[in-house]
Order: C-alpha cells, then sequence, then structure tokens
C-alpha cells in the first residue's frame, strides 16, 4: 500500500462529494414532505379544489426530488463497504445494525406509502392517501433518525468496547447510541430540512407572484411553507445551541477549530465575523485572525453557559489543557502523550493477539491490562505527529460562519415573508425587490445546509471515529487509480444528473404557474 | 438464544431478503426488454407496470445489504472493499435507474425519454447479471485473504486484501456468469409474468407477453441447469465447528442438500413452482396468476441456495487464496448482543411484509389498461 495517503484522499473525495450530492435533496425531501402532508390535510378539510391544486403542485416537485435524493443515498452505504472496509470491520458490529434499522423501518415506509401518494389519487380514499401522504413524511423523518444516529455515534462512540480477539469494537448497550449529541443532531437535521423547504416555496411562489400567476396559489403557499419553515428554523437554532454544548463536551478540538480558537481564556469572545491568519500555526505566536469582529464572552457562554468559562483552543488542546463540565481549566493527556499511548496500546493488542495465538493466558491478561488503560487513545497510534490530529481549520471555521450568518438572515426572512403574506400582501405581489430576495435566497438556503454538514464533517477530522479510527485506516485496500476513476465518474453523473433535476423542476414549475 | 442459533437465525433472514429480491428484480428484467419493444404505448405500458414496483426493489437491496452489513460485517467489508468494481457497477446502475423513472417524460429532462430508457434497460441487464454474479461468489468464491493483525500495521492497516483486479476477474468467470445469465432471464420471465397479471384490456400486448414467457423461460433454464450442473459438481469449503479449520470437500453443495434434507426439499418445491407459473400463461391462455407460483417459487428456490452456501458448517464466501480467511456465518457475524438486538427488531418484519402486501392489493385492484395510464395523474 505505497499509495496509503493517495487512496486516503481520494476515497474522502469520492464519500464527500456524494455526501454533499445526497445532502442537496435530503433536506428538500424532509421539509417538503411536511409541507405538501400538512397542505393535503387543508384540503381534505376544506374540500377546496384550490387546496388540491396547490397539494399536486408541490408533490410533483417533491416527486422529482424524492427520486434523485434516493439514488444518491444508496450510493453512500456500498461506500462504508467498498471504500471504508477497515471502518466496516472495526466498529461494523455497532453501525451496521441503525443502517439495517433504518431500511427496515424507514425505507419500506416511504417506498411503499410514497407509491400511494404518486399512483393513488383515482385508487384509494382520499383519508388513505392522506395517511400515506402523513407516513411518506414520517418515513423521510425516521429514516433520517437512524442515519443521524449513526453518524452522531461516530463523533461519540459510546455503548461499546473493545473485542481483543476479534481487533473490532462490539455493543454492548444499544441504548447508549441515542447520546444528547445523536438527539440534536437527528433534530437539528430534520428542522433544517423544514427550513430548507420552507424558504423553497417561498422562493418558488414569490416567481408565481413576480409573473403575475396564480396569485392566490402562490399566497396559500407562502403561508403554509413561511410557517412550517419559521417553526422548523426556530428549532433548528435551539438544537443547534444543544449541539455546540455537547461539541464543547466532547469534541473541544471541533470547537476550537470553528471558531479559530488556538489559545483559550476565561470569558472567550466568539467571532461574529472574521478572516483568519494562513501563516497561524498551533505552535507559532501568530495572529488567528488578520480582522475579526467578536462578542466578548460569547463563546464561554454558548459553550458553557457561563460568560466565565475557560473555553480551550486548539494549542491548549494539543498541549493537554481543557475545561471541566464546569468551565474550569484543568490539565488532561497532551497529544503527544496520546500518541505515545495509542502506539502503546497497539502494541498491548500485538502482544495479545500473540499470547492468544499461543494460548498463553498470564500474558493474554497482562496485555489485556495494559490495553485498556490506553485504549482510549488507541487511535492516536496511527499518527506520527500532533499536526496530523488537528482539523482543516480554514474550511471548519468559515463553514461555521457561513452557516451562523445566512442562518440568522433567514430569521429575518421568515419573519418578512409572513408578516407580508399576512398584512402587506401588495408587497409581495408588486415589489420586484421582495420577490428577488426571495427567489435568490433558495441557493443561499442551500449554502447554508451544505456549510453546516461541511462544519460536522470536516470539523472532526481525522477521525472517523473519534480518537479511535482514524480516516487513513478506515480504508479499503485498492488502487487510488481506481478510486480516482469512481470519483471522476461520481463527478460526471451526478453533474449529469443535477442538471437534468433542475431542468425538469424549473419545467414544472413553469407549467404549474400556467395551470388554472 | 445462543450465538450459533442467533447467526443461524440471521443468516436465515439474509436468506429470505436474497429470496425477495430476486423475485422483485422482474422489475429489473421489464427494463431490459424495453429496447426491444418500439417506443409508444408498448413501452409506456411496460414502464408504468412496473414502475409503481421499482422502489420496492431497490429497498429490498438496500435492506438486503444493511442487514448483510449489520448481522455479517466481516462479508461486507471483504466483499465491498474487495470486488470493488463489481460492487461500484451494480451501484451505477442502480444509480441510473432511480432517477430514470421519475424523468424519463418529463419536459425538460434534457437527454430525452431513449436516454433514460437506456439507462433502464442498462440497470435491467447489468443489474441482474452482476447481482447473479455477486451471489455466485457465494459459493464458488474468490481470491482473498482475511488477516486482523493488519490493523496493527500504520503503513498498510487494511485487514481484507483482495485480488489486484478487485472483482473484474469475478464478473468474467464463466461459473459466475452461469448464475448471472440465468437471474436475467428469470427476472424477464417474471416480468412477463407480472404484466400478464397487472395489464389488462390489451390483448395483444398480453400475447406478446407470452410469447415472452416461452423465450425467456428457455434461456433460463439452459443457464439455470449449468449453473445447477455447476453447483452440485463443485468443490466447497467445510469448517470444524470444534476448532474453525477449513478444509475443501468434493460435492460439498451436493452433500449439502442430501444432509440437509429440508433444503433440499424447499428447493425442489421452489423449483417445480416457477416451472408451474411459466407454465399456466403458456397452457391455459387467459391465467394471469403464474406471477404468484413463479414469485414464490423463486423466493423458496433463492432460499433454499443461500442455505446449502450457508449452513452444514460451509464456508459462504470462500476464499481460493487462502482457506483459513473464507467467511463462514460463524467467523463473520456480529457478536451475540447486536445480533440479539437485531433479532428484536425483526420482530416488525412481519407488519412490514402485511402493509406491503395490503398496498400491492389496494394498487393493483384496478389494473392499468391504456386508457388508464393515459388518464393517470402521475405517469412514468
Amino acid at each position: 500500500m505505497n499509495d496509503l495517503m493517495t487512496v486516503v484522499d481520494w476515497s474522502r473525495w469520492q464519500f464527500a462529494l456524494t455526501a454533499i450530492f445526497h445532502w442537496l435533496f435530503v433536506p428538500l425531501t424532509l421539509g417538503l414532505s411536511v409541507i405538501v402532508a400538512v397542505m393535503e390535510s387543508i384540503y381534505l378539510k376544506t374540500k377546496s379544489e384550490e387546496w388540491l391544486s396547490i397539494t399536486k403542485f408541490w408533490m410533483k416537485l417533491f416527486a422529482i426530488n424524492f427520486a434523485i435524493g434516493v439514488a444518491s443515498g444508496i450510493i453512500l452505504e456500498f461506500e462504508f463497504g467498498t471504500n471504508w472496509s477497515n471502518y466496516s470491520w472495526f466498529v461494523g458490529d455497532i453501525f451496521g445494525a441503525p443502517l439495517a434499522i433504518e431500511g427496515l423501518f424507514a425505507f419500506f415506509l416511504e417506498s411503499t406509502f410514497g407509491a400511494v401518494m404518486f399512483f393513488g389519487w383515482k385508487k384509494v380514499s382520499p383519508r388513505f392517501h392522506l395517511t400515506a401522504t402523513w407516513l411518506t413524511a414520517i418515513g423521510a423523518s425516521i429514516s433520517a433518525l437512524w442515519i443521524l444516529v449513526a453518524n452522531a455515534w461516530m463523533q461519540y462512540p459510546a455503548g461499546m468496547e473493545f473485542d481483543p480477539a476479534q481487533m473490532r469494537n462490539v455493543m454492548v448497550n444499544f441504548w447508549d447510541l441515542f447520546s444528547g449529541i445523536a438527539i440534536n443532531k437527528f433534530f437539528h437535521a430534520v428542522f433544517s430540512g423544514w427550513a430548507l423547504a420552507g424558504v423553497f416555496v417561498i422562493g418558488v411562489s414569490s416567481w408565481f407572484l413576480m409573473k403575475g400567476r396564480r396569485v392566490d396559489f402562490a399566497i396559500r403557499s407562502i403561508k403554509t411553507g413561511g410557517w412550517i419553515g419559521f417553526i422548523g428554523l426556530m428549532m433548528t437554532l435551539m438544537t443547534g445551541d444543544g449541539s455546540a454544548v455537547e461539541v464543547a463536551k466532547y469534541q473541544p478540538m471541533k470547537l476550537a477549530a470553528m471558531e479559530g480558537l488556538y489559545n483559550g481564556e476565561n470569558g472567550t469572545p466568539i467571532v461574529g465575523f472574521g478572516i483568519l491568519n494562513p501563516k497561524k500555526e498551533y505552535d507559532n505566536n501568530e495572529d488567528p485572525y488578520l480582522f475579526e469582529i467578536s462578542i466578548p464572552k460569547g463563546l464561554s457562554f454558548l459553550a458553557r453557559r457561563d460568560f466565565n468559562a475557560f473555553v480551550p483552543g486548539i494549542s491548549d488542546i494539543v498541549e493537554g489543557v481543557d475545561a471541566t463540565a464546569d468551565g474550569e481549566k484543568i490539565n488532561t493527556v497532551s497529544y503527544a502523550e496520546r500518541i505515545e499511548r495509542g502506539k502503546a496500546a497497539q502494541e498491548a493488542l500485538r502482544r495479545y493477539d500473540v499470547a492468544l495465538k499461543a494460548n498463553n493466558t498470564v500474558e493474554q491478561e497482562s496485555a489485556l491490562k495494559d490495553l485498556k488503560a490506553d485504549y482510549p487513545f488507541f487511535g492516536y497510534g496511527y499518527f506520527e505527529d500532533v499536526k496530523e490530529a488537528i482539523p482543516p481549520v480554514g474550511m471548519t471555521f468559515y463553514s461555521f460562519h457561513i452557516m451562523i450568518i445566512l442562518g440568522g438572515y433567514f430569521v429575518l426572512f421568515f419573519i418578512l415573508a409572513l408578516f407580508m403574506a399576512y398584512k402587506k400582501r401588495e408587497v409581495l405581489t408588486k415589489s420586484r425587490l421582495a420577490q428577488w430576495i426571495a427567489i435568490l435566497s433558495i441557493p443561499l438556503v442551500w449554502i447554508c445546509s451544505e456549510a453546516g454538514w461541511i462544519v460536522a464533517e470536516v470539523g472532526r477530522q481525522p477521525w472517523t471515529v473519534q480518537d479511535l479510527l482514524p480516516t487513513k485506516a478506515a480504508i479499503s485496500n485498492i488502487a487510488s487509480t481506481s478510486v480516482m476513476i469512481t470519483f471522476w465518474l461520481f463527478v460526471v453523473i451526478f453533474t449529469i444528473l443535477l442538471i437534468a433535476e433542475i431542468s425538469i423542476m424549473l419545467n414544472q414549475i413553469k407549467k404549474g404557474s400556467l395551470n388554472k | 438464544m445462543t450465538l450459533e442459533c442467533l447467526q443461524e437465525y440471521w443468516w436465515l433472514l439474509v436468506s429470505v431478503l436474497g429470496g425477495l429480491l430476486v423475485f422483485l428484480l422482474f422489475v429489473q428484467g421489464g427494463q431490459s426488454m424495453l429496447l426491444l419493444t418500439p417506443k409508444g404505448i408498448d413501452r409506456n405500458l411496460i414502464v408504468n407496470s412496473i414502475g409503481g414496483k421499482w422502489e420496492l426493489t431497490f429497498t429490498t437491496l438496500v435492506v438486503f445489504g444493511g442487514a448483510a452489513f449489520a448481522s455479517f460485517p466481516l462479508f461486507y467489508s471483504t466483499s465491498f472493499g474487495g470486488a470493488y468494481w463489481l460492487w461500484i457497477l451494480i451501484l451505477f446502475s442502480f444509480v441510473l435507474q432511480a432517477v430514470s423513472y421519475e424523468f424519463r417524460r418529463k419536459k425538460g429532462n434534457i437527454y430525452g425519454t431513449s436516454t433514460y430508457d437506456l439507462f433502464l434497460f442498462c440497470n435491467g441487464c447489468f443489474g441482474c447479471i452482476l447481482l447473479g454474479v455477486a451471489v455466485a461468489m457465494f459459493f464458488f468464491g474468490a481470491e482473498f485473504t482475511v488477516s486482523r493483525g493488519n490493523l496493527l500495521d500504520v503503513s498498510a492497516p487494511v485487514i481484507s486484501n483482495w485480488a489486484p483486479s478487485h472483482g473484474i476477474e469475478a464478473i468474467f468467470n464463466f461459473k459466475n456468469l452461469t448464475l448471472g445469465f440465468a437471474v436475467l432471464f428469470l427476472a424477464r420471465t417474471l416480468s412477463s409474468l407480472y404484466m400478464i397479471n397487472n395489464v389488462k384490456g390489451d390483448e395483444r400486448f398480453s400475447a406478446y407477453m407470452r410469447m415472452s414467457v416461452i423465450i425467456n423461460a428457455i434461456f433460463f433454464l439452459v443457464c439455470f441447469l449449468t449453473f445447477l450442473g455447476l453447483l452440485l459438481t463443485a468443490t466447497g469449503y467445510e469448517y470444524d465447528p470444534a476448532t474453525g479449520v477449513v478444509s475443501e470437500r468434493a460435492y460439498k453443495y451436493f452433500y449439502n442438500f442430501m444432509e440437509m434434507p429440508l433444503a433440499a426439499v424447499v428447493f425442489l418445491a421452489g423449483v417445480v413452482l416457477v416451472l408451474i407459473g411459466i407454465a399456466l400463461p403458456v397452457f391455459k391462455n387467459g391465467n394471469k396468476n403464474g406471477i404468484w407460483y413463479a414469485g414464490i417459487g423463486t423466493v423458496l428456490t433463492v432460499m433454499a441456495l443461500f442455505w446449502i452456501s450457508g449452513y452444514n458448517n460451509t464456508a459462504f464466501y470462500p476464499s481460493l487464496a487462502d482457506a483459513q480467511s473464507s467467511l463462514t456465518i460463524r467467523n463473520a457475524s456480529s457478536s451475540k448482543f447486536t445480533l440479539e438486538v437485531m433479532s428484536y427488531v425483526s420482530v416488525i418484519i412481519p407488519f412490514v411484509v402485511a402493509y406491503i402486501w395490503y398496498v400491492w392489493r389496494k394498487l393493483d385492484m384496478k389494473k392499468l389498461t391504456p386508457e388508464s395510464l393515459e388518464n393517470s395523474d402521475h405517469q412514468y
């Protein structure tokens, strides 16, 4: 495996590409399914033909988006095996279960009742159809639950222990998978989908208004999408805040990278806007920022609910400085020591393996004792330099701040959209500026959503499983050229499909605007 | 339950999912007929008849993969990471399928209906053949090694290593291809039977499908019997339950049938039901129930094949490079705790099957006709 790092890099690129592509469609599925279900519920209550027409229009867009979301989802499941086969063995005992449960509980629900939703208008009763629509929406959220439980577990591995005989981790407590990180992550992702779909509905409806077509249709859509999007965004903010607290507790390095914070202090400020200094390293005295606007003591409060709490920076953590749950500064294990102890854990496992094969129980027990003492740092044993254990700060920092700034913008966006829909309808129908802002907000909400995932996934590098399995030890033994070829094939296929998807969507929107 | 019982239970579930997946490949079978069917109403009838079920096949494939991952992670790790190109090609074909139904006749689809039909055709042909090849490796093996100790080699930490061709060799292996083509022609046969059942009001179309049943069934039987001959004369691998040591045994799969009479009975029953399903519409004009006989027969046959590949101390994924690296349901499975948790979860399976069946019946109660297709709200 001479090209180990090249394979790792290409595999990371391929997985990142697939995940980003998949996430273009998932949040819209999560949010639009709920919006459509609410619209159909209103139709069933009012029996209004206009609501039926509204429901069918958004359902068509949902169907187009749903298909490509399904297509891109299967790739991720395959890639855990094809590109990350070591990962699949090392933690497959724990990680496989949520994936299988997702399929059984969610995918069949979505696919079975999705078929009723799309084909059943004339084949089943209206009540049964509405039930199917809700079940499809619920199925999409259940699917998100299991995949986010699995993802959260990678960031906070709990409920398992290491089996040295098999050299893998095994599950010992299923319910530990539902950690605070998992719960926050689930609600954060699902509600962000509601917000994204809300912006999408408002943006598309504003285009109707700009063209002067189906005004009542557009206003009703804006009200429905606006409320669901607004509720979703508020819940996203709340769970995002909860996530930050969890990250501070369990992934302090990620939090430090999100803020570009190298040296912590009591009462650490939070950067509202900033430009990082590219010359800054964890071990030099350069200023971390070229420019920054900060809120005093903001990060301490965000992370610890205490304006004077200590929040460690990247250099602190590398040197073994951290904070207690109460925000007190403490000394822990430095990264240099973690690397040493990781190597010691691996050596102990090697000794155990030899003793097991020789049936030497005394040596097995001795090796096992050493292994247990150092196992929390097992993954660090794959590193030679502490630098390898620091995530890419720039990408994490900028993605986080883009997400936060756009998140703030969308609070204002929903408030104004709802206000105008109820009280200033003429502004919505007449103001080109308002209409353009709504339309241009559509790409912005996707940038915001993708930025969130980049924070989550880039910020936790270099780990696939926090502290236990680095990305470079999680891979498959394949030639880098093979992965390079498949990466470019995916680029071509994704581009082709995305162009077609957008074109079909635009055509359906245009067609929908002309329908009476 | 003991770990051994749980491993056997999960192999049973994997076999059930495998059987259902092969049955549901009738969707792919229909797709493989598209390019030979003239454009227009016939092609649209095929697409819309099987189109309502494509997601079910797709979901079953995903759940099959998920169940394999959860219950036998060493298989997932070894096969997917090793036979890279085989699985990637399967993946590509299914990705293209998933969008093609929804996109093919939508305005603005840019590449035209024929392109999406070509995608469906590719998935129909290659998806079936390659899945057949992947399953054939359960019997005929592959060149790989598994060494858990590699995890501690920082410069090359991968535990499973495969032949450098990474699955290409499996695709061009004659033995594997016999099963691949058997799956393809079975899927085409099942699809024709399904459309005889699902489409009404067009006698010419029904006659066309009856002819399709006859032609595809002949090709299926030739491929299947060749595969069966190779299987029953193949040397398999078995492990000593006490030590786990793997060794070769001539005619292993033949002996598995002899030593597991239930597997032999289920297999024979499955084959007979498939033949009845094929014969019904051919010899009894107007009979539309062939799909149910052949469908149940397919599930039973595939289940029995999985049983002889994994039960009776058989290595279900034989390594041709190092017999001791062969995967068995004992050495490749998840831990007892995980299998137990998953077993509790599996209680839901009958409910899932029940609601799928209920919805299927509900949607198929009104058969597809050329007129209903034209008046449909949502068509592919």
